[in-house]
């Protein structure tokens, strides 16, 4: 049985219907994207699993539903967020935003190991665990926004455009971490992204989403193949 | 040089009271991320509460713990009431709702208690065990109160997960939820906290000014004016302020402007800090990056 089963699920903004009856499958311990373009419904598919737009349809995560649940309890299960636009909880330091991402953890030892695991990762942080996070670049608040995540020790993570404004090489950089992430702590992702060759040079499972609906599904490796795919959204 | 000394430490003593509201002010700002206009009525209404049990003869620290655990839940009820339902309304809303909370407490006190003027005991001894004509007993107790309190709240803001977690729930709710805090749990312990450190500071301000339900008129704008100066995120920034507003109110009014322009001096000092420094003396000036 798959990790996360979604089946005909519907989001609304207002009247507006974002998506129309989506379905797809993400395996544990593997790396799936998304991809599409401009309001294809990405984003509004992560929200829709957190429970951040109004949906209906069914999600299960380990066989269990998830559709009219509160954020703060879907979170719990152990389904790590990492929002559009980073998410940083701007007015405290950048240790405190990692101790905010560990609230549902109640062992002590397993906070300040899971910070150690974050530094490990992401160096910078360390250097600037007593900096207001809200004066941290746009890349170390991603690295942060990751680090937050793997602080709940999730079993699950959801992407939403990581690499979003950040310097290709700091993209790079953060791209090879996360698959550290996913092979080394074992937690599955499910990675939304505009850049197709990056997100399918990382997944193992793709879905192409075109206005609220799934085109194509595959491999990465069938879906980088993909005639179609190539001109539209690898651009060669 | 004697009335000098004598005018600052009764503008200390003052000032206790000032900075014992600006706390109240400046938690539940922490919490809500508002400016809460019905802070001083509320407190107003909590000290009622204290009274009519003594009234009714409990003891005093009895009837003062009573109070508080009171307070704490109404400050829970009215969030959960009254502020759930306009939660994502524009912040004009709020305000018109705490302005009519403003009025709707000082009505129900007097029309519950009436408006004649009571008196509130004092817990503290009434006299010192050392000679002093310069404070009294009373105003001493306040500015011992007032900085425990401030203690208390630095180390709960400070280093208690919960704490941690209602500032942020204030500052970014959607990214709270992310990491499972319970942004609705979180607001209403905030009010809570807030009605209950308003209570502590009504409790101590009654005996000086004596109880009537327009008892916090002259004293809420002081003690807007001393969160303001302080810096609204700053808890020990707001009880520096509230000093500061006893003792500058003291000394100008004895030195420079007469007790008649006292009250303007307190939004003088406001406007000019709003317009020279916003975030106030010590309060942390956001910064953000994008």
């Amino acid at each position: 049985m798959a990790m996360l089963e979604v089946r005909g699920l519907e989001a609304f903004y207002g009247h507006t219907q974002a998506l129309h009856g989506l379905d797809f499958d993400l395996d544990e311990g593997g790396i799936t994207t998304i991809l599409g373009a401009n309001g294809a419904g990405k984003t509004t598919t992560l929200r829709s699993i957190c429970g951040m737009v109004s949906n209906n349809g069914s999600i299960t995560f380990d066989g269990e539903g998830l559709v009219g649940q509160a954020t703060e309890n879907i979170v719990r299960k152990g389904i790590a967020h990492v929002p559009e636009g980073r998410g940083t909880f701007v007015r405290v330091t950048t240790e405190e935003n990692l101790r905010l991402g560990a609230f549902t953890v109640r062992d002590n030892k397993k906070i300040a190991d899971g910070m150690e695991r974050v530094y490990t990762y992401f160096p910078r942080l360390k250097e600037r665990r007593n900096q207001q996070a809200g004066t941290l670049s746009g890349g170390e608040q991603q690295m942060l926004a990751v680090g937050r995540a793997m602080m709940l020790q999730p079993r699950l993570m959801l992407l939403d455009e990581p690499s979003f404004g950040l310097a290709p090489l700091i993209v790079k950089e953060l791209f090879e971490i996360l698959r550290t992430i996913n092979q080394d702590e074992g937690v599955s992702m499910l990675l939304v992204e505009q850049n197709a060759t990056l997100a399918l040079g990382l997944a193992d499972h793709a879905y192409l989403l075109e206005t609220g609906r799934v085109v194509m599904s595959g491999t990465s490796d069938d879906i980088a193949s993909d005639e179609n795919v190539r001109k539209s959204y690898l651009g060669y | 040089m004697d009335q000098f000394l004598q005018q600052t430490l009764s503008g200390l003593a003052n000032g206790a009271i000032y900075a014992s509201l600006a706390l109240a002010v400046v938690m539940i700002y922490q919490a809500i991320d508002h400016f809460n206009f019905a802070q001083g009525e509320m407190a107003m209404f909590s000290t009622f509460i204290a009274w009519q049990l003594i009234a009714w003869g409990a003891p005093y620290w009895v009837a003062f713990v009573v109070c508080l655990a009171i307070s704490f839940i109404g400050g829970m009820a009215i969030e959960r009431i009254i502020f759930a339902p306009i939660h994502d309304a524009p912040a004009l809303s709020h305000v018109v709702v705490f302005i009519a909370l403003t009025l709707i407490f000082n009505a129900m006190a007097g029309f519950i208690w009436e408006f004649t003027i009571k008196e509130f005991p004092s817990p503290f001894p009434s006299e010192l065990p050392f000679a002093t004509k310069l404070i009294g007993p009373h105003e001493l107790g306040i500015v011992g109160i007032t900085l425990i309190m401030l203690g208390l709240i630095y180390v709960f803001f400070r280093f208690t997960p919960i704490g941690l977690a209602m500032r942020a729930a204030a500052a970014s709710p959607d990214s709270a939820r992310l990491v499972g805090i319970s942004v609705k749990k979180m607001l209403g312990l905030g009010w809570g906290l807030a009605a209950a450190i308003g209570a502590v500071a009504g409790m101590m301000i009654a005996p000086v000014v004596f109880l009537e339900p327009n008892m916090m008129l002259g004293i809420l704008l002081y003690g807007f004016a001393g969160a303001v100066v302080g810096g609204l995120t700053s808890p020990g920034g707001a009880v520096v302020g509230g000093f500061l507003m006893g003792v500058l109110e003291n000394l100008a009014g004895t030195y420079v402007i007469g007790s008649e322009l006292k009250l303007t001096f307190a939004l003088v000092v406001i406007v000019t800090v709003l317009l020279f420094r916003p975030a106030g003396l010590f309060g942390r000036v956001v910064v953000q990056r994008v």
